[in-house]
């Protein structure tokens, strides 16, 4: 392992890994609990880093969070609205918002397609100077991302019981049966998608300060990217026990995730062969309760077989 | 309580696949009353019931409830004050949400904040206390998925759910039809009391003859969209069971299904 990978390595897959985790947690709440495959993930995560880092030039780095996480909820609204008012398809809805994104992300970086943040005031540069000169010095990046993931992950555990959060997850469960209690599903699919998104974007907000530069390419693949993560996180809790635990369990495979990609760098793989391995994985990931499930199968069928060789219906029974 | 004003549905108008469900209906039920409802399929039992609860939109006629003209209402909000449970037992319930989870959202059916937490102690223990009147063990399971409970438990979950904050109207869409007849028989039985108890007005619909005559005060048979007969008092206390399928029979002008008749006796 030693070899595969140095603490430097490992720290910066971590750094990235608890970044990424907030998308990951996006996906936790508008995949796996209100059902929906929200495909606006990869404009929407630009459209945070763009928002923030634009945001962020001008001297207000707290704002550029808030102003992120505020693009987020609109764009989340837009997909929404799409689904709940005009009755378009969940994955259609996101196509849509994904594609009119782009522009609105050129516009949100002033017609320009990359934007650098050097030499500005961001969230890490702020934890960089708090932690001067203690123990922890090192690790002001991963401080921020902890922060803000911990802080995303204790709010949405605590939504999720919330008797709205249930709704959500019941909206995901049985629609049919959110009606039957009085709930409009078009209202708890908004809220779902407006939190989600927000995280989303907060996640393309961090990442930009984080290297400190915006580019209108920087969200392509996210939703293959989060849903990696999303998924080793659910195998891993193999979606049991309490919400509580499953969240952490997603920033876990998040982390994870990052891991492996730092392997595979170190491997030699070409940096461009990094969107295919993650393709492969999340592949992987999806088929494997279903092969395991094939194979079991395939055992039984072969025992019965040799049952059937070796003797009549009447010794059977 | 409940009107339904000369009311009319039909599906795919102008096709091949024109189908009047409902044809100029009307129906008066009175506060607490317990209607029974017959009918073959097809003849509109279940439309009737997807047109009170706003499953779609009637084509003319007026539907009042409580003297609240609900015509136009959208289905989640007539919700409030209409509990259903299907046939089908998956229908109901969430089930990837535990039972406790599940009787938690019924509960705080337009109560307090939505962001008030759905379950604390007190809430937690209320309603381990509404499930545990029914002595089938459930209240011990409430942190399991309702996915992993049978039929039948999860039909009194449903049914639990429908009358915790009581509804103005009930309807029981053949709701022990697909359980065992001892099963069937609890879940009857756990109905009567949360109807009694509650005085809820309640329209099941049934395709077992002698429970249609035995349960609730009035029974009604329905045929092509239309009400065919209504009764109730003495006229149905004097009703035997052979009486009901020949006047069925007559009506309908056709023999009737053999087995189903086996299954009534």
């Amino acid at each position: 392992m030693g070899s595969l990978l140095t603490l430097g390595t490992l720290q910066t897959a971590v750094e990235l890994g608890v970044i990424y985790s907030l998308v990951a947690l996006a996906l936790f709440l508008s995949y796996s609990m209100l059902n929906v495959c929200d495909l606006s993930t990869d404009g929407c995560f630009i459209l945070g880093c763009a928002v923030g880092a634009s945001v962020a030039l001008t001297g207000h780095p707290i704002l550029a969070i808030f102003a992120a996480m505020g693009a987020g909820i609109a764009s989340g609204f837009i997909t929404a609205t799409l689904q709940t008012r005009f009755g378009i398809e969940s994955i259609l809805a996101g196509i849509i918002v994904n594609t009119g994104l782009y522009t609105i992300n050129i516009f949100a970086m002033g017609n320009r397609s990359n934007l650098s943040l050097n030499g500005t005031d961001t969230v890490f540069t702020m934890m960089k100077s708090a932690l001067e000169n203690t123990p922890l010095a090192p690790y002001y990046k991963l401080m921020v991302g902890v922060l803000f993931a911990g802080a995303a992950a204790v709010l949405l555990i605590l939504f999720l019981r919330t008797r709205l959060g249930l709704s959500i997850r019941a909206t995901g469960d049985n629609v049919d049966m959110v009606r039957a209690s009085s709930i409009n599903p078009a209202h708890t699919i908004t809220v779902g998608l407006c939190f989600s998104n927000a995280m989303t974007a907060l996640g393309g907000c961090l990442l930009g300060e984080y290297q400190k530069s915006c580019d209108i390419n920087v969200g392509t693949g996210m939703v293959t990217i989060a849903l990696a993560a999303l998924i080793i996180g659910e195998t891993l809790s193999r979606s049991r026990g309490s919400i509580a635990r499953r969240v952490v369990f997603v920033i876990i495979g998040s982390c994870l995730y990052r891991i492996v990609m730092a392997i595979a760098m170190r491997l030699n793989m070409p940096a461009s062969a990094l969107k295919l391995v993650s393709a492969i994985i999340v592949a992987v990931a999806i088929a494997m309760p279903h092969l395991k499930q094939s194979f079991g199968d395939h055992q039984k069928k072969r025992a019965a077989m040799r049952i059937a060789e070796n003797e009549t219906e009447e010794s059977v029974c | 309580m409940l009107t339904l004003k000369h009311v009319s549905k039909t599906f795919h108008p102008g096709t091949v696949n024109e189908k009047r469900a409902l044809q100029d209906l009307s129906l008066k039920l009175d506060d607490g009353e317990f209607v029974t409802i017959i009918g073959s399929n097809g003849a509109g039992k279940s439309t009737m019931f997807n047109a009170i609860c706003g499953t779609f939109l009637i084509d003319s006629g007026a539907i009042f409830l409580d003297g609240k003209n609900i015509t136009a209402m959208p289905e989640y909000k007539r919700s409030s004050s209409i509990g259903r449970v299907f046939q089908d037992p998956m229908k109901g319930t969430a089930p990837n949400m535990t039972i406790e989870e599940n009787l938690a959202l019924a509960h705080a059916k337009g109560s307090r904040g939505p962001l008030a937490f759905a379950i604390n102690k007190k809430e937690s223990a209320y309603l381990r206390d509404c499930l545990a009147e029914f002595g089938m063990g459930l209240e011990d399971r409430m942190k399991t998925k309702v996915g992993l409970l049978s039929g039948g438990q999860r039909q009194v979950v449903t049914l639990l759910m429908c009358t915790i904050v009581p509804p103005k109207l009930l309807l029981l869409d053949e709701h022990t039809a697909a359980l065992d007849p001892a099963t069937a028989q609890k879940v009857m039985e756990i109905t009567n009391l949360l109807v009694e108890r509650h005085h809820l007005t309640t329209m099941m619909i049934t395709h077992n003859m002698s429970a249609a005559l035995t349960t609730g005060t009035r029974t009604i048979m329905m045929d092509d969209g239309q009400i065919l007969f209504d009764m109730s008092g003495k006229e149905r206390e004097d009703m035997t069971l052979d009486e009901l399928l020949k006047m069925y029979s007559a009506k309908k002008n056709q023999t009737f299904d053999t087995d189903r008749m086996l299954m009534t006796e």
